[in-house]
Protein backbone atom coordinates (compact mmCIF):
# COMPACT_ATOMS: atom_id res chain seq x y z
CA UNK A 1 0.00 0.00 0.00
CA UNK A 2 2.79 2.27 0.84
CA UNK A 3 4.09 2.62 -2.97
CA UNK A 4 0.58 2.87 -4.33
CA UNK A 5 0.20 6.29 -2.43
CA UNK A 6 3.69 7.02 -2.82
CA UNK A 7 3.23 6.54 -7.01
CA UNK A 8 0.37 8.40 -6.62
CA UNK A 9 2.00 11.76 -5.14
CA UNK A 10 4.77 11.22 -7.71
CA UNK A 11 2.60 10.36 -10.85
CA UNK A 12 0.53 14.11 -9.48
CA UNK A 13 3.66 15.79 -9.80
CA UNK A 14 4.19 14.29 -13.40
CA UNK A 15 0.68 15.23 -14.45
CA UNK A 16 1.12 18.93 -12.98
CA UNK A 17 4.07 19.04 -14.64
CA UNK A 18 2.06 18.40 -17.85
CA UNK A 19 -0.43 21.01 -17.15
CA UNK A 20 2.13 23.49 -16.90
CA UNK A 21 4.09 22.79 -19.90
CA UNK A 22 0.65 22.63 -21.81
CA UNK A 23 -0.28 26.23 -20.36
CA UNK A 24 3.47 28.15 -20.67
CA UNK A 25 4.08 28.83 -24.06
CA UNK A 26 7.95 28.06 -23.30
CA UNK A 27 9.57 24.77 -25.11
CA UNK A 28 10.37 23.39 -21.45
CA UNK A 29 9.90 20.29 -21.45
CA UNK A 30 7.05 18.32 -18.91
CA UNK A 31 9.67 16.70 -16.93
CA UNK A 32 11.23 19.76 -15.91
CA UNK A 33 8.05 21.11 -14.89
CA UNK A 34 7.01 18.38 -12.61
CA UNK A 35 10.72 17.84 -11.09
CA UNK A 36 10.71 21.90 -10.41
CA UNK A 37 7.41 21.55 -8.90
CA UNK A 38 8.17 18.46 -6.50
CA UNK A 39 11.17 20.04 -5.46
CA UNK A 40 8.95 23.22 -4.14
CA UNK A 41 6.63 21.30 -2.59
CA UNK A 42 9.56 19.28 -0.70
CA UNK A 43 10.90 22.21 0.18
CA UNK A 44 8.12 24.07 1.45
CA UNK A 45 7.50 20.77 3.28
CA UNK A 46 3.90 20.02 1.38
CA UNK A 47 5.45 16.15 0.89
CA UNK A 48 8.17 14.90 2.70
CA UNK A 49 11.02 13.18 1.66
CA UNK A 50 9.62 9.99 3.05
CA UNK A 51 6.42 9.91 0.98
CA UNK A 52 8.02 9.54 -2.12
CA UNK A 53 11.28 7.94 -1.10
CA UNK A 54 10.91 4.38 -1.57
CA UNK A 55 9.01 4.69 -4.88
CA UNK A 56 10.85 7.56 -6.28
CA UNK A 57 14.26 6.02 -5.34
CA UNK A 58 12.54 2.95 -7.59
CA UNK A 59 12.41 4.89 -10.57
CA UNK A 60 15.56 6.32 -10.37
CA UNK A 61 17.02 3.02 -9.99
CA UNK A 62 15.13 1.78 -13.52
CA UNK A 63 15.75 5.23 -15.95
CA UNK A 64 19.25 3.25 -17.26
CA UNK A 65 17.24 0.56 -18.50
CA UNK A 66 14.42 3.03 -19.81
CA UNK A 67 17.09 4.26 -21.70
CA UNK A 68 17.51 1.22 -24.19
CA UNK A 69 13.84 1.27 -25.96
CA UNK A 70 14.87 5.23 -27.41
CA UNK A 71 18.12 3.85 -28.31
CA UNK A 72 16.81 0.71 -30.33
CA UNK A 73 15.16 3.96 -32.23
CA UNK A 74 18.83 4.33 -34.09
CA UNK A 75 17.92 1.02 -36.26
CA UNK A 76 15.63 3.81 -37.96
CA UNK A 77 18.12 6.50 -38.27
CA UNK A 78 21.27 4.67 -39.11
CA UNK A 79 21.53 6.31 -42.29
CA UNK A 80 21.06 10.14 -40.93
CA UNK A 81 23.53 9.34 -38.62
CA UNK A 82 26.22 7.33 -40.89
CA UNK A 83 26.24 10.37 -43.07
CA UNK A 84 27.53 12.68 -40.46
CA UNK A 85 28.88 10.30 -37.85
CA UNK A 86 32.63 11.27 -37.73
CA UNK A 87 30.89 14.84 -37.03
CA UNK A 88 29.39 13.29 -34.76
CA UNK A 89 32.07 11.40 -33.00
CA UNK A 90 34.21 14.61 -33.22
CA UNK A 91 31.70 16.81 -31.66
CA UNK A 92 30.27 14.07 -28.79
CA UNK A 93 34.17 13.26 -27.66
CA UNK A 94 35.44 16.78 -27.64
CA UNK A 95 32.33 19.00 -26.17
CA UNK A 96 31.96 15.84 -23.31
CA UNK A 97 35.45 16.08 -22.33
CA UNK A 98 35.38 20.46 -22.41
CA UNK A 99 32.53 20.06 -20.35
CA UNK A 100 34.10 17.83 -17.93
CA UNK A 101 37.68 20.13 -17.61
CA UNK A 102 35.02 23.48 -17.35
CA UNK A 103 32.72 22.17 -14.67
CA UNK A 104 35.56 20.06 -12.59
CA UNK A 105 38.25 23.10 -12.93
CA UNK A 106 35.75 25.69 -11.72
CA UNK A 107 33.76 23.90 -9.05
CA UNK A 108 37.33 22.94 -8.15
CA UNK A 109 39.15 26.33 -8.11
CA UNK A 110 35.88 28.10 -6.33
CA UNK A 111 35.89 25.17 -3.80
CA UNK A 112 39.76 25.77 -2.77
CA UNK A 113 39.38 29.68 -2.84
CA UNK A 114 36.49 29.74 -0.59
CA UNK A 115 38.53 26.93 1.85
CA UNK A 116 41.85 29.96 1.55
CA UNK A 117 39.42 32.73 2.47
CA UNK A 118 39.13 31.43 5.70
CA UNK B 1 4.93 -15.63 -35.72
CA UNK B 2 6.27 -12.35 -36.35
CA UNK B 3 2.81 -10.81 -36.27
CA UNK B 4 2.19 -12.66 -33.29
CA UNK B 5 5.41 -11.16 -31.65
CA UNK B 6 4.82 -8.07 -33.23
CA UNK B 7 1.79 -7.09 -31.48
CA UNK B 8 2.85 -8.29 -28.14
CA UNK B 9 3.66 -5.54 -25.45
CA UNK B 10 4.38 -8.42 -22.79
CA UNK B 11 7.21 -10.07 -25.50
CA UNK B 12 8.91 -6.64 -26.08
CA UNK B 13 9.18 -5.78 -22.63
CA UNK B 14 10.06 -8.74 -21.35
CA UNK B 15 13.09 -9.52 -23.95
CA UNK B 16 14.22 -5.69 -23.19
CA UNK B 17 14.14 -6.72 -19.21
CA UNK B 18 15.94 -10.10 -19.72
CA UNK B 19 18.47 -8.68 -21.90
CA UNK B 20 19.14 -5.95 -19.53
CA UNK B 21 19.63 -8.59 -17.02
CA UNK B 22 22.14 -10.55 -18.88
CA UNK B 23 23.76 -7.50 -20.38
CA UNK B 24 24.27 -6.21 -16.78
CA UNK B 25 25.79 -9.52 -15.57
CA UNK B 26 28.06 -10.01 -18.41
CA UNK B 27 29.76 -6.24 -17.59
CA UNK B 28 30.21 -7.29 -13.87
CA UNK B 29 31.77 -10.58 -15.31
CA UNK B 30 33.63 -8.69 -17.63
CA UNK B 31 34.71 -5.82 -15.74
CA UNK B 32 34.96 -3.89 -19.14
CA UNK B 33 33.38 -0.43 -18.93
CA UNK B 34 33.01 0.04 -22.79
CA UNK B 35 30.26 -3.27 -22.56
CA UNK B 36 27.93 -0.66 -21.04
CA UNK B 37 24.45 -2.60 -20.71
CA UNK B 38 22.89 0.31 -22.42
CA UNK B 39 25.05 -0.77 -25.48
CA UNK B 40 24.73 -4.20 -25.40
CA UNK B 41 21.43 -3.93 -24.82
CA UNK B 42 20.46 -1.89 -27.75
CA UNK B 43 22.83 -4.28 -29.77
CA UNK B 44 21.20 -7.27 -28.78
CA UNK B 45 17.21 -6.06 -29.63
CA UNK B 46 18.31 -4.81 -33.06
CA UNK B 47 19.72 -7.71 -33.33
CA UNK B 48 16.27 -9.68 -32.36
CA UNK B 49 13.93 -7.04 -34.04
CA UNK B 50 15.88 -7.74 -37.21
CA UNK B 51 15.87 -11.62 -36.45
CA UNK B 52 12.68 -12.19 -36.40
CA UNK B 53 11.30 -9.00 -38.37
CA UNK B 54 9.87 -7.14 -36.01
CA UNK B 55 9.50 -3.31 -37.26
CA UNK B 56 10.98 -0.84 -34.71
CA UNK B 57 7.89 0.75 -34.95
CA UNK B 58 6.19 -1.90 -33.09
CA UNK B 59 8.53 -2.52 -30.98
CA UNK B 60 8.70 1.35 -29.71
CA UNK B 61 4.79 1.00 -29.61
CA UNK B 62 4.87 -2.32 -27.54
CA UNK B 63 7.09 -0.63 -25.09
CA UNK B 64 5.22 1.98 -24.00
CA UNK B 65 4.10 0.76 -20.80
CA UNK B 66 7.66 0.73 -19.55
CA UNK B 67 8.66 4.16 -21.50
CA UNK B 68 5.46 5.91 -20.16
CA UNK B 69 8.07 5.50 -16.33
CA UNK B 70 10.60 8.21 -18.07
CA UNK B 71 8.74 11.11 -16.99
CA UNK B 72 7.69 10.51 -13.83
CA UNK B 73 11.03 8.81 -13.32
CA UNK B 74 12.99 11.99 -14.39
CA UNK B 75 10.62 14.35 -12.27
CA UNK B 76 12.14 12.07 -8.81
CA UNK B 77 15.20 13.54 -9.71
CA UNK B 78 13.79 15.83 -7.40
CA UNK B 79 14.31 13.89 -4.55
CA UNK B 80 18.37 13.32 -4.56
CA UNK B 81 18.37 17.55 -5.79
CA UNK B 82 16.38 18.20 -2.29
CA UNK B 83 18.14 15.80 -0.11
CA UNK B 84 21.63 16.87 -1.87
CA UNK B 85 21.00 20.09 -1.24
CA UNK B 86 20.32 20.16 2.57
CA UNK B 87 24.00 18.05 2.71
CA UNK B 88 26.04 19.81 0.21
CA UNK B 89 24.81 23.50 1.17
CA UNK B 90 28.08 24.89 2.04
CA UNK B 91 29.56 23.21 -1.12
CA UNK B 92 26.53 24.92 -3.11
CA UNK B 93 27.72 27.90 -4.67
CA UNK B 94 30.92 26.66 -5.83
CA UNK B 95 29.12 23.33 -7.94
CA UNK B 96 25.99 26.04 -8.94
CA UNK B 97 29.02 28.14 -10.76
CA UNK B 98 31.25 25.38 -11.92
CA UNK B 99 27.92 23.56 -13.25
CA UNK B 100 26.55 26.38 -14.87
CA UNK B 101 30.00 27.91 -16.78
CA UNK B 102 29.83 23.80 -17.78
CA UNK B 103 26.11 23.74 -19.57
CA UNK B 104 27.41 27.26 -21.15
CA UNK B 105 30.12 25.59 -22.05
CA UNK B 106 28.34 22.74 -23.46
CA UNK B 107 26.45 24.53 -25.51
CA UNK B 108 28.61 27.03 -27.09
CA UNK B 109 30.96 24.13 -28.11
CA UNK B 110 28.47 21.81 -29.96
CA UNK B 111 27.14 24.84 -31.59
CA UNK B 112 30.57 26.19 -32.28
CA UNK B 113 31.32 22.04 -33.65
CA UNK B 114 28.59 21.98 -35.56
CA UNK B 115 28.85 25.34 -37.93
CA UNK B 116 32.52 24.13 -38.09
CA UNK B 117 31.35 20.94 -39.86
CA UNK B 118 28.55 22.66 -41.37
CA UNK B 119 25.75 20.49 -40.09
CA UNK B 120 22.02 20.73 -40.54
CA UNK B 121 20.31 22.72 -38.14
CA UNK B 122 18.15 19.95 -37.03
CA UNK B 123 21.14 17.77 -36.54
CA UNK B 124 22.68 20.80 -34.65
CA UNK B 125 19.11 21.07 -32.03
CA UNK B 126 19.55 16.93 -31.81
CA UNK B 127 23.26 17.31 -30.44
CA UNK B 128 22.48 20.55 -28.02
CA UNK B 129 20.92 18.50 -25.04
CA UNK B 130 23.66 15.76 -25.39
CA UNK B 131 24.77 16.15 -22.12
CA UNK B 132 21.70 16.40 -19.75
CA UNK B 133 19.33 13.25 -19.01
CA UNK B 134 17.12 11.79 -21.83
CA UNK B 135 13.76 12.65 -20.65
CA UNK B 136 14.94 16.16 -20.39
CA UNK B 137 17.45 16.00 -23.67
CA UNK B 138 14.92 14.42 -25.93
CA UNK B 139 11.32 16.87 -25.56
CA UNK B 140 13.70 19.87 -25.44
CA UNK B 141 15.16 18.85 -29.00
CA UNK B 142 12.19 17.67 -30.29
CA UNK B 143 10.33 20.55 -29.96
CA UNK B 144 12.89 23.08 -31.67
CA UNK B 145 12.88 20.00 -34.78
CA UNK B 146 15.49 17.88 -34.08
CA UNK B 147 15.54 14.06 -34.92
CA UNK B 148 14.94 12.09 -31.41
CA UNK B 149 16.65 8.57 -31.93
CA UNK B 150 19.93 11.50 -32.53
CA UNK B 151 19.21 12.96 -29.78
CA UNK B 152 19.25 9.96 -27.76
CA UNK B 153 22.35 8.30 -29.23
CA UNK B 154 24.39 11.51 -28.57
CA UNK B 155 23.29 11.42 -25.36
CA UNK B 156 23.49 8.27 -24.61
CA UNK B 157 27.01 8.07 -26.03
CA UNK B 158 28.09 11.02 -24.25
CA UNK B 159 26.79 9.03 -21.08
CA UNK B 160 29.39 6.11 -21.55
CA UNK B 161 31.60 8.35 -22.26
CA UNK B 162 32.10 10.40 -19.45
CA UNK B 163 30.84 7.13 -17.80
CA UNK B 164 33.94 5.09 -18.73
CA UNK B 165 36.88 7.63 -19.33
CA UNK B 166 35.72 9.72 -16.13
CA UNK B 167 38.57 8.34 -13.79
CA UNK B 168 41.12 9.29 -16.17
CA UNK B 169 40.11 12.23 -16.99
CA UNK B 170 40.01 13.32 -13.38
CA UNK B 171 43.83 12.11 -13.33
CA UNK B 172 45.51 14.20 -15.99
CA UNK B 173 42.99 16.99 -15.50
CA UNK B 174 44.12 17.17 -11.62
CA UNK B 175 40.79 17.26 -10.78
CA UNK B 176 41.39 15.95 -7.32
CA UNK B 177 38.37 17.75 -5.38
CA UNK B 178 35.65 14.82 -4.70
CA UNK B 179 33.51 18.06 -5.10
CA UNK B 180 34.82 19.13 -8.35
CA UNK B 181 34.89 14.99 -9.56
CA UNK B 182 31.03 14.65 -9.15
CA UNK B 183 30.11 18.28 -10.90
CA UNK B 184 32.27 17.58 -14.08
CA UNK B 185 30.49 13.82 -13.87
CA UNK B 186 27.27 14.85 -13.44
CA UNK B 187 27.48 17.93 -15.55
CA UNK B 188 29.06 16.21 -18.70
CA UNK B 189 27.57 12.81 -18.28
CA UNK B 190 24.52 12.84 -16.54
CA UNK B 191 22.66 10.00 -14.98
CA UNK B 192 25.08 7.60 -17.00
CA UNK B 193 27.97 9.57 -15.69
CA UNK B 194 26.50 9.99 -11.82
CA UNK B 195 26.68 5.36 -11.95
CA UNK B 196 30.18 5.98 -12.24
CA UNK B 197 30.59 8.85 -9.56
CA UNK B 198 28.79 6.49 -6.76
CA UNK B 199 31.26 4.07 -7.58
CA UNK B 200 34.04 6.51 -7.15
CA UNK B 201 32.70 7.71 -3.92
CA UNK B 202 29.53 8.64 -1.72
CA UNK B 203 30.64 12.49 -2.05
CA UNK B 204 31.22 11.79 -5.48
CA UNK B 205 27.93 10.20 -6.27
CA UNK B 206 26.09 13.41 -4.35
CA UNK B 207 27.43 15.50 -6.33
CA UNK B 208 26.96 14.54 -9.74
CA UNK B 209 23.43 13.48 -8.92
CA UNK B 210 22.87 17.38 -8.23
CA UNK B 211 24.72 18.63 -10.85
CA UNK B 212 22.70 16.86 -13.79
CA UNK B 213 19.82 18.05 -12.58
CA UNK B 214 20.57 21.83 -12.59
CA UNK B 215 22.16 21.29 -15.58
CA UNK B 216 18.88 19.96 -17.19
CA UNK B 217 17.35 22.23 -15.74
CA UNK B 218 19.80 25.16 -17.03
CA UNK B 219 19.71 23.26 -20.25
CA UNK B 220 16.02 23.67 -20.88
CA UNK B 221 16.12 26.90 -19.92
CA UNK B 222 19.01 28.06 -22.45
CA UNK B 223 18.73 26.52 -25.36
CA UNK B 224 15.75 28.13 -26.34
CA UNK B 225 18.13 31.29 -26.42
CA UNK B 226 20.64 29.72 -28.46
CA UNK B 227 18.69 28.33 -31.07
Amino acid sequence: MKYIYQAAVILLFTFLGEALAALIPLEIPAAIWGLILLFLALCFKIVKVEQIKDCGGWLIAILPILFVAPTVNLLDQAGVLAASLPAFIVIVVVSTFVVFAVAGWVTQLLGRWKEDGK
Amino acid sequence: MTEFLSGSSLFAIALTLLVWRLASALQKKVKSPILHPILISTAAIIAVLLVLKIPNAAYQANMKPLSFLMTPATVCLAIPLYEQMQVLRRKLPAILVGVACGTVVSLLCVTGLCLLFKLDPSMTVSLLPKSVTTAIGVPISESLGGMSSIAVTAIISTGILGNITGSFLCRILKIEDPVAQGAAMGTAAHVIGTTRANEMGSVQGAVSSLSLVIAGILTAFLIPLFF
